[in-house]
Formats: structure tokens, C-alpha cells, sequence
């Protein structure tokens, strides 16, 4: 057994919705390996962005504990990068400063700061708007200035919550391919979560379903699929095959609320 | 697999009467949040101007209201003339706008960073937001009459009026503006290894900028009106006392220029404040 990237141990969380306590996630016990890329896939209600929220540090789990490189967490801070949705690029900063912010925290001389700062901007694709503002960017771009802006930390590991839920299918599927690539090249461990189910298949080497009401986890599938896949891994039995199988974990684990 | 539905009843829709049709009006004018001609916009402006003016200027000539009571524009225009030729107006404008500058100046120093602890820290508000909700609502004129009691009747009265009328109104509404900053833009900054105190430096001031300004352009217009009202009681300079002055002569024209300096200087303020929101507020176009 190798070294534990990210370790969540017996987390519980309970909301408090009008006076009644309500359960969000129950007993949720999860390893994430160094170089990993984990898919959290689950219906609405299943608590997978309380889930993210927890790691991410901005809420504290009701019991249970969460560890990171062995330290357990306190709070948000540089070593667990987060992708929103949308809309979290400082829309005053041009995508550069966007980039840079957490880099100017830190003590770098301007030479180190602006080269790595190229580097993630080369690396997302953005050098040409450099010096846009986020208004002026496509929703897509937006995504990428978010995804850079968090690498640039170097954080242990990245989480992404729906980074591409609010992106058309096209635009979602490059986004696809460059996280991946960004994942091989900068050896990240990423923890992604999405209700896409073909979306986790793709991107994941292993992807966990979460069942909902209370939220815990469910099942748990290893992706044998190349490091280096393609989008025509999606057009692969095998593919098929994966992407039949979780989504029926998910079917099976989601609270119906219409039946034909 | 569970029916949350349960109660659902299936079945084919049954033919039923067609739904009748409205007639959906043409856009006009007053079509809402319609853009409109840029002739049309032109048209509606210079007639807001030109239609009022035009009455004062009948309504003067026909010798229907005394010329007592309303001057004719000659005479107003004459009159302020007069008031800038003495020099007497420009000392006046300047007393009163020496007087803004210290006493809403004073008000923007205190307020804005009063607004962002009760926008940014839930103790902030709940510590001084009950006590500002009340003390906003005491109209600031009604304390002429104490302050020159405690301060006298130099300057500092007049600051204090200035002061009182504005600050508690300019911190409630930073306060707004900054709980506007969006939430995810705190989290994430954190996630990014910022601390307190550089959430609040880098990310919830740069934010609301642009409202507090939005802020402030609102609240220069209710120091002009204060500060008039300050001058009316015992003043030997400035826009409001010269409106005293006139009073007491008759000199109606004098007082009707004077209101239009006030109105003129509102505008550049106004003016003045939008130019500089606009330029620093240009990410958030």
C-alpha cells in the first residue's frame, strides 16, 4: 500500500434545514492516491458538493476526519485548489493576475512569479488573452483561468465541482481533453465531481458513486482505461460497457421522485 | 423502485377547445426596458428642459405673477451677473464647497470603513447596524438647533450638520455593497492561500469599489442640500446664507440664481463622481 494522497474517514455531516437536522453525508469513508483522478458521480441530493466543500475545507464535517498528506484539515488553504461551476475569476484582474493571485501571496521575485505564471498560462491555452478581462472570455476560457489560476499553487490536490457543468457539449468535451492532459503533465491528483456519468467514466481512473438521502458512497469502479485516452475511448465497448454499469449504480441509489 | 408520485393520474389528453389568441401590441415607446430612438431619447430630454423653462418665461412676461415673486430669466441672469462680477459668488461657492469638502469628507472617511466591517464581519453588523438604523432616521436638520448649542456658531456647527446628515446613510449602504461581494469569490480566495486580512485588501475592497462610489455620488447630493440648510441659520458666507440675505431684501432674482449655481454645481459633482465610476469600474461593465 502506497502513500495516501487524501483520506476521509467515517465523515459525517449534518444540515440544519428550518429547525430539522438533516443528514447530507453518512459515514463517508474514501482514499485518494497520489496521481489519482477521482470522479465523485451521484444524483442531486446525494452530497457530493457538500462532499468537496468538506475537503476544501469550508465547512467543517459534523464527525469523522479528513486528512490531507497526513495533516487533518483546519481550514481552506494552498494545498486544495478548487474549481467552481462558474463565476469565481476576479472579474477585476486580467486572466494574468487572475493566475498570479495566489502566487503574490507568496514571497517569489517577479521573474519566478511571471514564469510560472506563462508557464500555466501556455499550458491552458490562454497566452493570447493574457491581458483580457474574465467578462471578456468565453465561458470556457473563464474555466481555464479557473483551473490555472488554482494550479498555479501547486496545491496536493485539485478538486472540481461541475467545472464544466455550465458549458455546451462541445466546449465541455475539449474542456475534457485538457484536464487530462493537464493532469498527465503536471502529475496532479485531481478530485472531480459531477453528475455527468460519461463525463466521470472518461476523465477518471477510478470513479465512486454516491447514493443520495443521506449521501455516502455506494460503489466503487476502477476505469482500466488508457492513460492517454482519447475521445474515441468513448466509442469503445469497453467504454459502453463501464458507462452502462455506473450509471446504473446511480439509477439504483437515486430517490425516484417520477416512475412511466 | 418507489413512486414519489404516487398520486399521479395518467391519460391522454382529450381534445379541447383551442385556447383564444391575444393580439400582441406593436412596440411603442413605452414598451418596457424597450430601448428607444436615439431621436426619441433627444426629443424627451430637451423637451424636460425646454417646457418648464418655456413656462417660467411666459409666465414671467405676461405680467400674470409679479415680477416680486418670479423674475423674469433677464433678470435672474442679470442678477448673477452682478453676484459674479462683485465677487461675491465666487467667495460664497467656495465657503460652501470648502464646508462639503470637510464635512462630507469627514463622513466618507468615517463610513466607508465603518460600512466594510458591517458588510464583512456578521459582528460588525450586529454591533453597530441597530444603532445606525436609528440614528439615520433623526433628520440631521433637527440637531442645528443643539449643535450650535454644544459647538457654536462658527464652522464646526455646520461640519458637524454636514457629518451627521450623510454618515450614517453612506455606512449602511457600503454596507450593502459590500455584502454584494459574491461568496465564492471569498471561499476561493482562501483556497488560494490568502489570509484575512488579504481577502479584505485584495478581494472585498477592489469588489466595491465601484458601489461605494455609486455610494458616495448618491450621498454628495444629500451634503449639497444639508449644507444649504446649515447656512440658513447664522452664516456670514456662502450659497445658503446669500439665499437669507436675498430673502430678507426681496431680491427674488438674487435667490433664484443662487438655486440655479446649486443646481449647476450638483450636476459637476454628479458628473464628476459617474467619469470617475466609470473609469475604475470599467471590469465591471
Amino acid at each position: 500500500m502506497g502513500r495516501v494522497t487524501l483520506e476521509l474517514v467515517d465523515v459525517c455531516k449534518d444540515y440544519r434545514v428550518r429547525g430539522q437536522r438533516k443528514r447530507a453525508l453518512d459515514g463517508v469513508r474514501l482514499t485518494v492516491s497520489p496521481r489519482e483522478f477521482l470522479c465523485v458521480v451521484g444524483a442531486s441530493g446525494s452530497g457530493k458538493s457538500t462532499l468537496l466543500s468538506l475537503v476544501a475545507g469550508l465547512t467543517t464535517p459534523t464527525s469523522g476526519e479528513i486528512t490531507v498528506e497526513g495533516r487533518p484539515i483546519t481550514g481552506p488553504g494552498p494545498d486544495r485548489g478548487l474549481v467552481f461551476q462558474t463565476g469565481s475569476l476576479y472579474p477585476w484582474r486580467t486572466v494574468e493576475r487572475n493566475v498570479a493571485f495566489g502566487l503574490e501571496l507568496l514571497a517569489l521575485d517577479t521573474a519566478e512569479r511571471r514564469r510560472r505564471v506563462d508557464w500555466y498560462l501556455a499550458e491552458t491555452g490562454l497566452a493570447a488573452v493574457r491581458r483580457s478581462l474574465p467578462r471578456q472570455l468565453s465561458g470556457g476560457q473563464q474555466q481555464r483561468v479557473a483551473i490555472a489560476r488554482a494550479l498555479a499553487c501547486e496545491p496536493d490536490v485539485l478538486l472540481l465541482d461541475e467545472p464544466f457543468g455550465a458549458l455546451d457539449v462541445q466546449t465541455k468535451e475539449d474542456m475534457q481533453l485538457l484536464i487530462r492532459q493537464i493532469w498527465r503533465d503536471t502529475g496532479t491528483t485531481v478530485l472531480m465531481v459531477t453528475h455527468d456519468v460519461e463525463e466521470a467514466v472518461f476523465l477518471g481512473t477510478r470513479v465512486v458513486v454516491l447514493a443520495s438521502d443521506p449521501g455516502r458512497v455506494a460503489a466503487e469502479i476502477r476505469i482500466p482505461l488508457a492513460d492517454d485516452r482519447d475521445l474515441t475511448a468513448k466509442r469503445t465497448p469497453v467504454f459502453h460497457e463501464l458507462r452502462a454499469s455506473v450509471e446504473d449504480l446511480v439509477r439504483a441509489s437515486h430517490r425516484r421522485e417520477v416512475i412511466r | 423502485m418507489r413512486a414519489a408520485l404516487a398520486d399521479r393520474v395518467p391519460g391522454v389528453r382529450t381534445a379541447w377547445p383551442p385556447l383564444p389568441r391575444r393580439t400582441r401590441p406593436s412596440r411603442t415607446v413605452l414598451t418596457i426596458r424597450t430601448p428607444i430612438s436615439r431621436r426619441a431619447a433627444t426629443a424627451l430630454a430637451a423637451g424636460s428642459l425646454v417646457v418648464p423653462f418655456a413656462c417660467w418665461v411666459v409666465l414671467s412676461a405676461s405680467g400674470a405673477v409679479p415680477a416680486t415673486f418670479l423674475p423674469s430669466p433677464g433678470a435672474v441672469l442679470a442678477a448673477g451677473w452682478e453676484m459674479a462680477r462683485s465677487g461675491e459668488l465666487a467667495v460664497d461657492v467656495g465657503t460652501t464647497t470648502l464646508r462639503v469638502l470637510e464635512g462630507f469628507g469627514l463622513a466618507v472617511l468615517v463610513s466607508v470603513p465603518l460600512g466594510i466591517v458591517m458588510g464583512a464581519f456578521h459582528a460588525g453588523r450586529a454591533l453597530f447596524e441597530p444603532v445606525i438604523g436609528l440614528l439615520r432616521y433623526l433628520p440631521a436638520s433637527a440637531f442645528i438647533p443643539l449643535l450650535i448649542i454644544w459647538l457654536g456658531l462658527g464652522e464646526p456647527s455646520k461640519i458637524a450638520i454636514l457629518f451627521l446628515g450623510t454618515v450614517f446613510f453612506n455606512a449602511l449602504m457600503t454596507a450593502d455593497v459590500v455584502r454584494g461581494v459574491p461568496r465564492s469569490l471569498v471561499d476561493v480566495s482562501y483556497t488560494l492561500g490568502a489570509r484575512r486580512g488579504e481577502v479584505l485588501r485584495k478581494v472585498v475592497v477592489p469588489h466595491s469599489v465601484p458601489g461605494v462610489i455609486d455610494a458616495v455620488r448618491v450621498n454628495a447630493a444629500a451634503a449639497w442640500n444639508f449644507v444649504v440648510v446649515a447656512e440658513l441659520v447664522n452664516s456670514t458666507a456662502g450659497l445658503g446664507y446669500r439665499i437669507v440675505r436675498a430673502q430678507r431684501f426681496l431680491q427674488t432674482d438674487k435667490i433664484f440664481a443662487v438655486l440655479v449655481v446649486i443646481g449647476v454645481i450638483g450636476v459637476m459633482i454628479d458628473v464628476a463622481l459617474r467619469l470617475v465610476r466609470a473609469l475604475v469600474g470599467r471590469w465591471a461593465a
